[in-house]
């Protein structure tokens, strides 16, 4: 079955048709061209697909397109704004703590999802907040800086 | 421009890649437009370990609408493989294991292909399968290949016919014979350890799995996109398989969601290839699933080790006996390097007067075993790097003191008969000595915890054939920026950003400056690299960028000489800026590197746009022979480290948390300091997460835990909470800046460090992989009444 609707990316407005079937990241990946989410298990296990629903992180693998109608969307190409990386961009390129970059986006909307909710967060809270965002290249220590690093300049 | 950095090398700059990559930018294989003749392809995978093929019936499959072809082993019977060739790219007339792919289906929809290669019928006779490389290894064990004998093999490797044998690697050193190590050797250690280590399969497990599409044309004009550390060995073992001409064959590869050696060789790239040629015109995507990447992409080889070691009173190595089966699953066209890599570094990194060593590379009825980062050398660290502890415990001495007496130095004859390069491991085993606090205990942070330190060392050679090349070019635009042109690839290490800082500093120009033109890597422009592995671009690579880099910087002071009338040796490149020490006079790159300098009054022009190229292979190593391992040169040269572990383990639960990593490797010269550290911090989290890690199989062959649920990769909360590293620079002799590789080596030891320090908590000792709770618990709770008190 078919389903003309809107989605709401980024805050931009997104008409589609999608099947009912069609998970968020099939679309935005290939109907919308916003590659920049990545698909590394396609069932949840992974995090490279993490987008923001509303604020907070869900698997984009996991979430329907039909369901995020009406909601709040953001990805990984909304964090800059105006060509100034976001905060937790900079943070990441400053503090080396992209390799491969596979992981990066779903890592980077995580932290974005966590520093909202808790603006000074623990190192252990920043690694209970990202352990659903596996990364194979890094060993995780930068990114936590990184985002430790973003929290306390907020302070 | 901002900044501008001048002699980059040695200086920790930033990535040229980390811009791309956090904004999304960064374009991988599965991110790229085909337009909409893109078809999608499907692989129909063997549900069992060993059986003859009987009968393939795709008809139902090619009657459901939207699938446009079935693609078999039968259509072309093709054997493909990077030193042996024991692999057809479909199975032909046997499958060897749960996975391999049998048959290819090719439809509009990745949906329409799924449920098409669910109504591929296929017939299997079954046959005894093979699980354990030991048990393979023997005369009477079922055959996996009938025709090993007749497989085409490069000349430094020996298959034995007629077993499941398919490298067998032999190394006599000193008083040994086929037989073992002499008697009278053993005779004069004062303690002997003998015993068995092994090690399951392990899966890369790189975020993005196996990707390729695929288009042949009607004209013989076939490209392969795919996420690969091996564009142009790719292309030439496809066009030597299928028989394309390597210009018709064209391989385009962007970035890559990590390697770590399963994206080397070749994997599922010519299944698509296949496909492709079923649907002229139209480019076909194959993208595997997680569950397809855990069963039917490589994976490591497991191992099953027998050591024999013994030392004198005073802690000096007498003698080695080793034996290593390398479980090297269905296929082994480059596993069975692997196991030649094994043979000739298979003391580890000790100087030993007397060692028979024999490395077997064996056919099992188990997902491919292939390159991994380590290539061979964690597995035989697993075991020799324990045992070094048990011998010095034995004969009552430190661990760290015994490996830094026996461990290799500069000039040593080492197991092969080549003399040892420039290195300093004792200095690698002083550093991580001193940041962990070696001999001092620590208190455990509760009562049934306990802490404990391990320490190991390490060595690792590229291991690769004796001549591999690398090349590269550099070329000029207007404003005197550079772009260079390379094919190693950016799978996370760094390359380009080294790449970029080695053409900066050899032309003189800033690290500003300089683009690397290498994504993607298209065998159509770019120059030719072998392959992204074996730690080897920093050094290999590295010097095609140098010499690239002063031939266009020899061009350019030709031109200037003869524009001031001067000798092109009193002239230099200085921030991009060329300056005469004589004159004194000043000539900006910008413009004259392509447009050239006038003649004096203007009578003609001379110069034009400046383009350089640079050539690097290794031209000393030799051959080793086949019955003793012995030769001049084994290997380029070595890189080794050292690793300590500390650790709390809860004998409640069987719960191991590593709390500190220190790592010292020799790097020779760090071109980036920053991201030598990188490397070692994920590689020391890569070497944990293995030791936790392994692939279980049914008693059919079938692998269990297939996702990331029951395949626990280390997260953010497993990774320890310091990791320190030292860079050791003792330079390479043939490397650019003295520079010699790291990206495989910081992940080697780390699994015998855990362990090591696991018997320094608990007084166990653990032989085989991995270290689950319930095996450190049952260890703790030997005797005990387990059964459940609730």
């Amino acid at each position: 079955m078919l389903h003309e609707m809107s989605l709401n990316i980024n805050g931009e407005t997104y008409p589609v048709v999608v099947k009912s079937h069609d998970t968020l990241v099939r679309v935005l990946r290939e109907q919308l061209g916003l590659t920049g989410t990545k698909v590394g298990c396609g069932n949840g296990e992974c995090g490279a697909c993490t987008v923001l629903f509303d604020g907070a992180p869900v698997n984009s693998c996991m979430v329907l397109a039909v369901e995020a109608q009406g909601h709040r969307i953001e990805t990984v190409e909304g964090l800059s704004q105006g060509g100034d990386l976001h905060p937790l961009q900079k943070a990441f390129v400053e503090h080396n703590a992209v390799q491969c970059g596979f992981c990066t986006s779903g890592m980077l909307m995580s932290a974005k999802a966590l520093l909202e909710r808790n603006s000074h967060p623990t190192e252990q809270e920043v690694r209970e907040a990202l352990v659903g965002n596996l990364c194979r290249c890094t060993g995780y220590i930068r990114i936590v800086d990184a985002v430790l690093d973003v929290a306390e300049a907020g302070s | 421009m901002k900044e501008q950095t001048s002699n980059p090398v040695g200086k920790s700059v930033p990535r040229v890649d980390a811009f791309e990559k956090v904004t999304g930018a960064a374009k991988y294989v599965d991110d790229m437009a085909f337009g909409p003749t893109l078809l999608y392809g499907k692989i129909v995978h063997s549900p069992v370990a060993h059986a003859l093929i009987k009968k393939i019936d795709a008809s139902k499959a090619l009657a459901l609408p939207g699938v446009k072809a079935v693609v078999t082993g039968q259509d072309s019977p093709t054997l493909l493989g990077l030193y042996l060739k024991d692999r057809y790219i479909y199975a032909y007339d046997r499958v060897r294991y749960v996975g391999e792919s049998v048959a290819g289906v090719v439809a509009i929809s990745e949906e329409i292909a799924e449920q098409a290669a669910k109504l591929v019928e296929v017939e299997y006779e079954l046959l005894p399968p093979v699980f354990d490389p030991y048990e393979g290894a023997k005369p009477d064990a079922p055959l996996l290949h009938p025709d090993l004998g007749k497989y085409e093999v490069v000349n430094f490797i020996f298959p034995e016919p007629g077993t499941n044998v398919s490298e067998h690697f032999r190394l006599r050193k000193g008083r040994v014979s086929d037989a073992g190590v002499s008697d009278e050797v053993w005779a004069q250690c004062a303690t002997i350890v003998e015993d068995q280590y092994t090690l399951p399969q392990i899966q890369h497990a790189p975020i993005e799995t196996h990707i390729a599409v695929a288009q042949w044309n009607p004209d013989g004009q076939v490209t392969l996109w795919a996420a690969s550390q091996s564009p142009f060995a790719q292309r030439d073992l496809l066009a030597q398989s299928l028989g394309i001409p390597h210009g018709n064959m064209r391989v385009i590869s962007p970035y890559i969601g990590g390697g770590f050696g399963g994206k080397a060789g070749i994997s599922i790239e010519a299944n698509v290839v296949l496909m492709a040629k079923a649907v002229p015109g139209h480019p076909v995507k194959v993208r595997m699933t997680r569950e397809e990447e855990f069963v039917a992409t490589n994976v490591r080889q497991s191992l099953v080790a027998k050591y024999k070691i013994g030392c004198d009173k005073d802690g000096n190595l007498l003698a080695m006996d080793l034996a290593y089966y390398f479980g090297g699953g269905a296929y082994n066209d480059y596993g069975v390097n692997i196991a030649r890599a094994a043979g000739y570094s298979c003391t580890g990194p000790y100087d030993v007067p007397n060692v028979k060593g024999d490395s077997y590379c064996v056919y099992t009825n188990h997902p491919i075993g292939s390159a991994m980062r380590g290539f061979g050398m964690p597995e035989i660290h697993w075991g020799l790097e324990q045992i070094m502890d048990r011998l010095a415990e034995a004969i009552g001495m430190d661990a760290a003191d015994f490996k830094r007496q026996n461990c290799v130095r500069q000039g040593d004859t080492i197991l092969t008969g080549m003399t040892m390069p420039n290195v300093d491991l004792p200095q690698c085993i002083d550093k991580v000595k001193e940041a962990i606090g070696w001999g001092r205990v620590s208190k455990p942070s509760a009562p049934h915890k306990r802490r404990g330190k391990g320490l190991a060392i390490m060595w690792k050679a590229p291991a690769m054939p004796p001549n591999p090349g690398s090349s590269a070019i550099v070329r000029f635009n207007e404003d005197a920026t550079l772009n260079v042109y390379v094919s190693g690839q950016e799978i996370g290490q760094g390359a380009f950003t080294v790449a970029a800082q080695m053409a900066a500093e050899a032309l003189g120009i800033p690290y500003e400056w300089v683009r690397v033109s290498a994504n993607p890597v298209d065998t159509k422009y770019s120059p030719y690299e072998w392959q992204t592995v074996a730690s080897r671009l920093t050094w290999s690579m590295g010097n095609a960028v140098k010499a690239a880099a002063e031939h266009a910087r020899g061009q350019i002071l030709d031109i200037v000489a003869k524009y001031w009338g001067e000798d092109p040796a009193d002239l230099d490149i200085k921030n991009g800026v060329v300056i005469s020490y004589k004159s004194e006079r000043e000539q900006s790159l910008k413009k004259m590197v392509v447009y050239g300098l006038p003649n004096e009054n203007f009578e003609g022009w001379q110069g034009g746009p400046i383009v350089g190229s640079g050539k690097f292979m290794p031209t000393y190593v030799t051959g080793l022979d086949p019955n003793t391992g012995q030769g001049a040169r084994a290997v380029v040269h070595y890189t080794v480290g050292a690793q300590a572990v500390d650790l709390e383990v809860d004998t409640d639960t069987g719960q191991i948390e590593v709390l500190k990593i220190a790592s010292a490797y020799d790097v020779g010269k760090a071109i980036n300091p920053d991201l030598v550290m990188t490397q070692i911090e994920g590689g020391a989290v890569h070497g944990l997460s293995s030791a936790f890690e392994g692939m279980f199989f049914d008693a059919q062959g079938r692998l269990r835990n297939p996702s990331f649920v029951d395949y626990k990769l280390a997260t953010s909360l497993d990774a320890p909470r310091e990791i320190h590293g030292d860079i050791v620079e003792t330079p390479l002799e043939d490397g650019p800046w003295g520079a010699r590789g790291v990206g495989e080596h910081v992940m080697v030891q780390t699994a015998p460090a855990i362990a090591n320090a696991l018997y320094n908590a608990l007084g166990v000792r653990f032989n085989h992989l991995p270290l689950s709770a319930e095996k450190v618990y049952l260890a703790t709770h030997e005797g005990e009444e387990l059964t459940c008190k609730a």
